[in-house]
């Protein structure tokens, strides 16, 4: 290649330069450029008490950081954290103030450095434009086009070029299958529309796991609930995937506040005022926890979507659009609440294949 | 020390004496470093403090990387399931948990100063957060994306992107209640995305949410990929910023072909040195003092529980309230049997979709506007570029009135205002207020350009009163000096693009025609209201219609006497 | 803070939190010998409420909480409480309810509004009793709890973390800072409620809030619960706790501290040398 890459020595000069002309407007029209103030000296640069002063302070904030480090380390031999909240919030406010004070002693100390004492005249640098000029960018072009002519790709040979593109444009395929293949799981979207809710299942407490029977269901109480399964399971990551969708609010209302509830024809839903509804929010997902026992409605604390309990859960505001798919329950024999059936929908948020 | 170093360079045939030179020649000998050092030593930067936003970003990152890799050394991306034996925090005290946020709580309660890294990293990713959007705002508001550096503007913004993706992924890692939610939301907008949300859901979490793959997945994201990218890119930013060398404000001396700065070495060095040991310190010093992220307040995940309260880090909120004010009322839309959310994919996935477009475009569409193909390194005034200035706070308003959205449920409590009220009041201003700042700040440009004028006109008022001897009274204004006078006319106002006509010469219509006129419109709307600088035939004439004309040769002489030329005031 | 979430306080409330909270601390003797010299001075027993002491009001107490009622409820809960328009009955409410609405000062209400707030009490504890007395004497009704019941030391913290977060926190946030509701209704910060008001709050869904009975939240799991908020109020081990209201208080710390420290010295770094 070419022997000279050396980029021409940087011009830097002393602040009086002659104004230039900023822009291509004439003269008559613009203003001159008035070119860089005149310099202004600094205390310390006329008094030499300003100087020695600066030196002083610079000198005692590193002597502080070097005191902060070695206050820090005393810190974290002393006082240990002892786990306690007051232990671990002593144990970090002094490490941290200790680091603080050794990192900010360095930088107060730099930068009042750099200001007081080291070199406040300002210098003007020539900017090259940035396109590479003249014989450079011919040497260029013409290296690019030797290259190309070199490598016989140009004009001719179309099939080699096809086949020499296709080999690059395919060959990450190779990686990416098996990747995406794999990253999935199972893939099985299906799986969106079932929860772990079947016929007879005991509705029981989150988190306790205690089976509830509907007379300890008072009004105006509300029952986060979950199916009733082993203590083992619960312990389990299925369990937490499948209590992701499986989870129910559940309410009594005096049978004359319930206005409606989702049953179809001819089937009931709720049992004697009370009430199961999926707790996952229609809208993206979040528990729809937030139940105001005197107006029935039911807040989601992520997006304020408000449903209606009292009215088979329809949105009454905010970002949802579809009510909480009801939980069909009744009571078995002896008198606990148990699942008719699974939902008769897909809970939680919407997706492409929701009704397919 | 630098001079040590300089000296050596400069006398390269000569053998060094002192133990610096010594060190420089061993180097320079094996690797020419004498050429960088020639090239950069003294290569001047600006000075300013808007300039050293980005710093800010940069050190903080340096921070993250340093408290990170802290963290890396007592966490464990690991899912399984464990009963927390530690005694504190006591409220966490025999519960089921997930490894990752057992060693959470582990590296809190009983690393010494493991919990002050936590909270250094996780307070340095929100200002490292803060101060690139500052940083963004700097560079936007002064034009510094102008050409030359649309590329670098382009480079930023992916920075940011990943700087959100990093903590995003990071936030996430300790598998607690809060954002385990947040991932909820998240695979509930993926989720919305047509024809294959379902299946990017699944390819998430590895099955279904939350499954038990995903706290592994981000770590890897959120400590190798995401990290690696931004090292990468952060280089080429840098790369680019030396290469082009920095902008400058404007000013006497300062023009698109110099630079005017301290050198390198060693007064640029040391504030950056400095800089970085203070941003360092204030993190530090935060994580001191102020609690953040704590987890064992939340606890470990569980698909049922959820906080009042619930909201991302600050720099997410903007899409928790777009997702918060969007009306969900038929907004769902089912086509063929397929069902298209609106109600989730506008405000998650098209609203942000068309802020960032207008990032990732402006500097193309200004210059396209502008018909402007020129190098600018001289920054702007953000007064003499009204529409620009207009847009960009137009767009900060939409930003921050989202983000306020998004925290609808705090601003309720604190204010005793109804969430619902508050939540109607947001989907209006969503609409309104872009527009309403936008025209205040044109306005307000025009104005302060308008008073620059008057200013170069007719100089300063001195509150000196004079009586002339007919009675009559003017306030003698002090004409600017030349540096206040340059900083105030040296600017460029484009007129709106012409265009050529419809037919040519022979009536034949002419191609191309309808999209001049697009741009030409969208030119008018940038630049139909513009405020010409001043130039000096103007002061000339303002001058002579002034007091020249008026007042006879004595009196003119008195006055001028006192306070050299003078305009006058009725 | 707001007005409206602070709590008026008692000063046995004062000392059984100041217990429970600082047990261990080495000043806990002191408080002990103020509290039992608050005891044997007869102020503690007027003051303490009970299981036991709501079932045995004397009657002349009855007859003194049926004039405070009449005086001062009467107005819109009815002549013998039996509630108005909009305005419920208190016959069944228990004495818990009543101790709970009139000791935080949200009965009597000053003015309409989306929901009672607390405020200062009206009553005094002797009078308060009273009317709890007499409410409770018209019909059967959760009872004041005991002591025991409310006390936090008792009480398992994980437990009641593990509960609190699945049936409060979604109102109430995380560690009790308080949250909204809809319509202008709010869930109140916990930091200040005494730890019977806390109970009381459960066993009878004051306003918005639901019932938590004894069979969703046992006695024992709701002592828990007071023990895990009780224990929130030695605040973060983290340094200040920012009012523990989660990310969009931190951001704002983030901006005001940080970034707000932060551009300040870039203004001195930039500013040149005098």
């Amino acid at each position: 290649m070419s022997e000279n890459q050396n980029p021409p020595a940087d011009t830097s000069k002393d602040v009086t330069v002659a104004p230039e002309a900023g822009t291509a407007v004439g003269p008559a029209d613009r203003f001159p450029d008035p070119g860089m103030p005149a310099h202004k000296k600094r205390l310390t640069d006329t008094d030499p008490r300003a100087a020695k002063r600066a030196e002083r302070t610079v000198t005692i904030l590193f002597v502080l950081s070097i005191l902060g480090t070695i206050g820090s380390i005393v810190a974290y031999v002393m006082v240990p954290p002892d786990g306690t909240t007051s232990g671990v919030r002593l144990s970090t406010l002094l490490i941290g103030l200790g680091l603080a004070v050794s990192l900010l002693g360095i930088g107060i100390a730099g930068i009042h450095w750099a200001k007081a004492l080291m070199g406040d005249r300002e210098f003007v640098q020539e900017r090259h434009t940035l396109a590479t000029q003249g014989e450079d960018r011919e040497t260029a072009i013409r290296d690019l086009n030797e290259g190309l002519e070199d490598s016989g790709v140009v004009g001719r040979r179309g099939v080699l070029k096809g086949a020499f593109f296709g080999a690059l444009a395919l060959f990450p395929l190779a990686i990416a299958v098996p990747l995406i293949g794999s990253v999935g799981g199972d893939w099985n979207i299906s799986k969106f529309k079932h929860t772990m809710w079947k016929r007879g299942m005991r509705l029981a407490i989150d988190p306790s796991g205690r089976p509830i029977k509907a007379s300890d269901v008072t009004v105006g109480s509300v029952f986060h609930v979950v199916p009733e399964t082993t203590e083992e399971y619960r312990e389990t990551h299925e369990w937490i995937t499948e209590k992701s969708k499986a989870v129910v609010l559940m309410v009594r209302l005096n049978p004359e506040d319930l206005r409606t509830d989702q049953s179809p024809e001819g089937e009931t839903w709720s049992h004697e005022g009370i009430v199961a509804y999926s707790k996952i929010c229609t809208h993206v997902g979040c528990p729809v926890a937030l139940y105001e026992q005197q107006t029935h409605h039911l807040l989601c604390p992520c997006h304020q979507s408000t449903f209606d309990i009292a009215d088979s859960a329809k949105v009454v505001f905010g970002p949802a659009n579809r009510r909480l798919p009801q939980l069909p329950i009744t009571v078995d024999d002896e008198g606990y609440l148990v699942a008719q059936d699974d939902f008769a929908e897909p809970i939680g948020p919407s997706f492409w294949e929701r009704l397919k | 020390m630098s001079t040590a170093t300089h000296d050596t360079k400069r006398e390269a045939p000569a053998k060094p004496t002192t133990t610096v030179g010594k060190a420089a020649d061993y180097l320079d000998q094996r690797t020419s470093i004498g050429l960088a050092v020639k090239e950069f030593a003294r290569k001047v930067f600006p000075d300013h403090w808007s300039f050293m936003l980005g710093e800010i970003a940069l050190f903080s990152f340096v921070v993250l990387i340093a408290s990170g890799f802290f963290l890396t050394m007592f966490f464990e991306p690991s899912m399984a399931l464990e009963t927390y034996e530690g005694e504190h925090p006591a409220n966490m005290h025999g519960q089921l948990m997930s490894v990752a946020f057992a060693s959470t709580l582990d590296m809190s309660f009983e690393v010494r100063g493991g919990l002050l890294m936590r909270q250094i990293h996780h307070w340095s990713a929100l200002i490292f957060m803060a101060s690139i959007v500052v940083h963004m705002m700097r560079v936007f508001f002064t034009g510094a994306f102008r050409k030359p550096r649309e590329i670098n503007w382009i480079v930023g913004l992916i920075l940011m992107i990943l700087g959100l993706a990093a903590g995003f992924t990071g936030y996430s890692l300790p598998d607690d209640v809060l954002s385990g939610n947040g991932l909820r939301i998240t695979d509930g907008v993926v989720k919305s995305i047509p024809v294959v949300g379902s299946f990017m859901s699944y390819m998430i979490f590895g099955g279904e949410f939350p499954g038990h793959h995903i706290v592994p997945r981000l770590f890897t994201l959120h400590i190798f990929v995401i990290p690696g990218i931004l090292l990468a890119l952060i280089a080429l930013h840098l790369f680019l910023m030396v290469l082009q060398k920095h902008t400058q404000y404007p000013g006497g001396g300062r023009t698109d072909k110099n630079v005017v700065g301290y050198p390198a070495m060693p007064v640029y060095v040391a504030k950056m040195t400095g800089n970085f040991f203070i941003v360092a310190g204030v993190l530090v010093l935060m994580g001191a003092t102020m609690s953040i992220n704590n987890v064992w307040n939340y606890g470990p995940f569980d698909p049922s529980p959820v906080s009042a309260g619930a909201q991302p880090d600050w720099y997410m909120l903007f899409l928790e309230g777009s997702l918060r004010l969007m009306p969900g009322q038929g907004t769902e839309w089912v086509i063929l049997g397929y069902t298209l959310p609106l109600n989730v994919l506008v405000p998650a996935v098209v609203i942000p979709g068309i802020l960032f477009t207008f990032l990732f475009v402006y500097p193309f569409l200004e210059a396209r506007v502008t018909k402007d193909d020129k190098e600018h390194h001289v920054l702007d005034r953000p007064r003499n570029k009204p529409a620009r200035t207009a847009l960009g706070v137009a767009f900060l308003a939409a930003f921050i009135i989202l983000a306020l959205a998004g925290s609808n449920d705090l601003i309720a409590t604190h204010f005793g205002l109804s969430i619902n009220a508050i939540t109607w009041v947001f989907r209006i201003l969503f609409f309104v207020g872009p527009v309403f700042a936008y025209y205040i700040t044109k306005r307000i440009c025009l104005g302060l350009q308008r008073k620059d004028r008057e200013l170069v006109l007719h100089g300063h008022e001195s509150g000196r009163i004079v009586r002339f001897a007919n009675g009559e009274y003017i306030e003698v204004h002090t004409p600017l000096d030349e540096q206040e006078r340059w900083l105030r006319v040296n600017y460029e106002a484009p007129a709106p693009l012409e265009i050529a006509p419809k037919t040519d010469a022979r009536g034949v219509k002419r191609k191309g025609y309808a999209s001049d006129k697009r741009w030409q419109g969208l030119s008018r709307f940038f630049y139909e209201d513009r405020v010409a600088p001043v130039s000096p035939a103007e002061v000339e004439a303002a001058h002579s219609h002034g007091e020249h004309d008026q007042l006879n040769g004595s009196e003119r002489q008195a006055v001028e006497a006192g306070a050299g030329t003078t305009s006058r005031e009725h | 803070m707001t007005e409206k979430l602070k709590h008026f306080q008692r000063d046995e409330d004062i000392f059984v939190k100041a217990l429970a909270a600082r047990r261990h601390h080495r000043m806990a003797p002191v408080v002990l010998l103020l509290l039992a010299l608050l005891t044997t001075g007869g102020i503690y027993a007027a003051l303490a409420p009970s299981t036991a002491k709501a079932e045995t009001v004397s009657t002349a107490d009855i007859e003194t909480g049926k004039k405070l009622f009449q005086a001062n409820c009467a107005t819109c809960h009815g002549p013998n409480a039996e509630g108005t328009d909009g305005v419920p009955s208190l016959v069944g409410v228990g004495a818990a309810s009543v101790d709970f609405q009139v000791s935080t000062g949200r009965m009597p209400m000053q003015m309409n509004g989306p929901q009672a707030v607390a405020k200062p009490a009206q009553f005094n504890e002797e009078q308060t009793a009273a009317l709890a007395g007499y409410v409770a004497s018209l019909g059967a009704g959760p009872a004041i709890p005991t002591d025991e019941q409310v006390d936090a030391s008792l009480g398992d913290p994980s437990n009641g973390m593990a509960l609190f977060r699945t049936n409060c926190a979604m109102c109430h946030n995380a560690v009790g800072a308080g949250g909204a509701l809809s319509e202008g209704k709010f869930a109140p910060a916990l930091w200040e409620t005494s730890e019977r008001n806390i109970y009381q709050a459960m066993q009878t869904g004051p306003q918005s809030m639901p019932v938590f009975n004894d069979a969703n939240i046992t006695p024992d799991e709701k002592r828990d619960i007071v023990s895990f908020l009780v224990e929130q109020r030695e605040g973060s081990a983290g340094g200040n706790s920012l009012g523990a209201l989660g990310p969009v208080s931190e951001g704002l710390w983030a901006f005001a501290i940080g970034l707000g420290l932060l551009i300040g010295a870039a203004v001195w770094i930039g500013a040149k040398s005098s």
